[in-house]
């Protein structure tokens, strides 16, 4: 089958969204499949070879931050280009909302069309405003994915329709196989995420900490991820600053050892997650894992069962819970075996087959995709544009 | 006097284009309701045929062959009207079945059983994503048609309204629990 994905954010940032899109290609690619992928990036990087360049992404203000988007004529005309060179059977989406290179392509393509809906935004104003815009982009989308109930929930809410949910994959076994690194061994809880973006709940733990230290001293946290150190532990009495250790930023390599060594993982996040990879992550470690209670958390931990849950931004309960997991090995293994069992379902071998499913259901009898003549350039697109002005 | 006979002329240019793009939108819609529509169909289909060969094959106790066969039978053959029940009757009929994973492991462990145990965990994982997709476009339809610009200038010409395809399509447990 030949696969066209295409990629809204920059491929030169890592992000959730990317790592995603790499293995799913790189799966789909061991299977014998054709891919290609359609990404924004700065022409001096490096690129697989299954990668295409749609040009440099441009910060822009969106949504109440900066972000790197492709769009405009040049953007336009490569993703049409793209579509024309690749004669796709399928083309993947992902992020179609977001007003990047997923809506170009949304726009410019017709034919088999799965998108992929990775974050749960609450409506925006803008895209209240560029609806009529969206919809008769998105009606165009054969198949809808969503990667947690709750992404597909804010999915129908927002757009109508509906959608099927696919989690995202994880290669469970390169966790799983990791060797753990005896230096972040014994008594130690792990924390991986951007220490200055507060919607990671560092500073919920950092509240916390104080607690499970007054009862179990020797514990170390051991903290991987971009941010300012010291601001981090500002709210730390300063002999308590020297259980904390930051690791900065960690190779793949290294997060899967640190998942593997850690008696207790703990994802404090706050909110903005629809589903969070981590998670399934430290799962595959055999990590115990302890997270707030957001709804894609839960669904992720199996209500509990595959990992514990504490309440949102309670510092207490979140103390608590710890000491308590600590404490008890017992406990631990447990959640170790049943979370073992419980990620099996988000590995790749599973989710990658999922998506060929979606594939094979919408190219069944539909025609090959092609570049949508209605929306091209010159006069058809003029008209395209004056029938959207008035919508 | 000519200048507003120009612009007269503009507006009811510009009109024009403007439906004629929704009839493209609309157009399209409905081809993708098609193709769902016929996705859907080979998936019921071939969810169908599996459950017969399965009822057939001798692998399964009489008694839940007969009403597997049953099932899967009426479901192939149900006119248009009555398709909805009978492909609800078949899901029911199929969780009824395969309601315990011993069976699914004795379906497994019978000569081609793996394979049809495979074929009938794909079948019942994909239809009801087919017939997400194929309500997904009924919708998206169905919004457009009820617009005023759709009803007034008759865009949607001679095509049924779409209607959802509505069932039972729950899965059984035993086959879709991979955890294992």
């Amino acid at each position: 089958m030949r696969i066209g994905i295409v990629c809204p954010y920059s491929w030169d940032v890592p992000g959730g969204v990317q790592f995603h899109i790499r293995d799913l290609a790189e799966y789909f690619i061991r299977l014998g499949h054709e891919v290609s992928v359609l990404a924004p990036a700065d022409d001096d990087t490096p690129l697989p070879p299954y990668v295409v360049s749609a040009g440099r992404a441009v910060p822009v203000p969106y949504n109440g931050s900066v972000a790197r988007l492709n769009f405009g004529f040049l953007s336009a005309a490569r993703v049409r280009r793209w579509l024309h060179d690749g004669e796709f059977d399928v083309i993947h989406i992902h992020e179609p909302t977001s007003p990047s290179l997923g809506l170009l392509a949304c726009w410019a393509a017709q034919g088999p069309i799965v998108a992929t809906f990775h974050t749960s935004n609450p409506r925006s104003r803008a895209m209240i405003a560029a609806y009529a815009i969206l919809q008769a982009a998105l009606e165009k989308i054969s198949a809808r994915i969503a990667v947690s109930e709750y992404a597909r929930r804010t999915l129908v809410e927002h757009l109508g329709g509906d959608a099927v949910v696919i989690p995202n994959g994880v290669d469970v076994d390169f966790f799983a196989k990791a060797d753990p690194n005896p230096d972040w061994q014994g008594d130690t809880i792990g924390f991986i995420g951007r220490i200055d973006e507060p919607r990671k709940g560092l500073p919920v733990l950092m509240r916390a900490l104080p607690k499970i230290l007054a009862a179990r001293p020797q514990t170390r946290l051991l903290v991987a991820g971009r941010g300012d150190e010291e601001e981090a532990v500002q709210s730390l009495p300063a002999e308590l600053r020297s259980r904390v250790e930051f690791l900065g930023m960690i190779s793949d390599q290294d997060k899967a050892r640190l998942l593997r060594s850690v008696d207790l993982y703990v994802a404090p996040n706050t909110g903005g997650e629809s589903f969070g990879i981590i998670l399934v992550e430290a799962l595959s470690a055999g990590a115990p894992v302890l997270a707030s209670d957001l709804d894609a958390f839960a669904q992720v931990l199996d209500q509990g069962a595959a990992g514990e849950l504490f309440t949102n931004e309670d510092a207490d309960a979140l103390a608590e819970a710890a000491l308590r997991l600590l404490e008890d090995p017992a406990r631990r293994a447990k959640l170790r075996d049943r979370g073992s069992t419980h990620v099996r379902r988000f590995d790749w071998s599973t989710v990658g087959a999922d998506i060929l499913s979606v594939y094979e259901t919408v190219t069944a009898g539909a025609a090959a995709v092609a570049a949508d003549e209605r929306a091209g350039g010159g006069g058809s697109g003029l008209r395209a544009r004056l029938g959207l002005a008035r919508d | 006097m000519t200048a507003t006979l120009i612009w007269i002329l503009v507006a009811l240019v510009a009109i024009g284009l403007y439906l004629s793009w929704t009839a493209g939108r609309l157009d399209r819609l409905h081809a993708r309701i098609d193709a769902a529509r016929a996705a859907l169909d080979a998936q019921l289909l071939r969810r169908a045929s599996v459950a017969q060969e399965l009822a057939t094959s001798g692998v399964l106790d009489p008694a839940a062959s007969i009403v597997l066969y049953e099932a899967a039978h009426a479901a192939r053959q149900a006119e248009e009207e009555q398709r909805e029940v009978a492909e609800s009757e078949l899901s029911q009929a199929l969780r009824a079945v395969f309601a315990e994973a011993p069976q699914v492991e004795a379906v497994r462990e019978a000569p081609g059983g793996e394979e049809a145990a495979r074929e009938l965990t794909e079948a019942v994982r994909r239809v009801p994503m087919a017939r997400r997709f194929h309500n997904d476009a009924v919708r998206a339809a169905r919004a457009l048609r009820r617009h005023r610009k759709v009803r007034w200038f008759r865009l949607a010409g001679h095509a049924p309204f779409p209607l959802a395809f509505e069932m039972d399509d729950e899965p059984p447990t035993a086959l879709t629990d991979r955890a294992a």
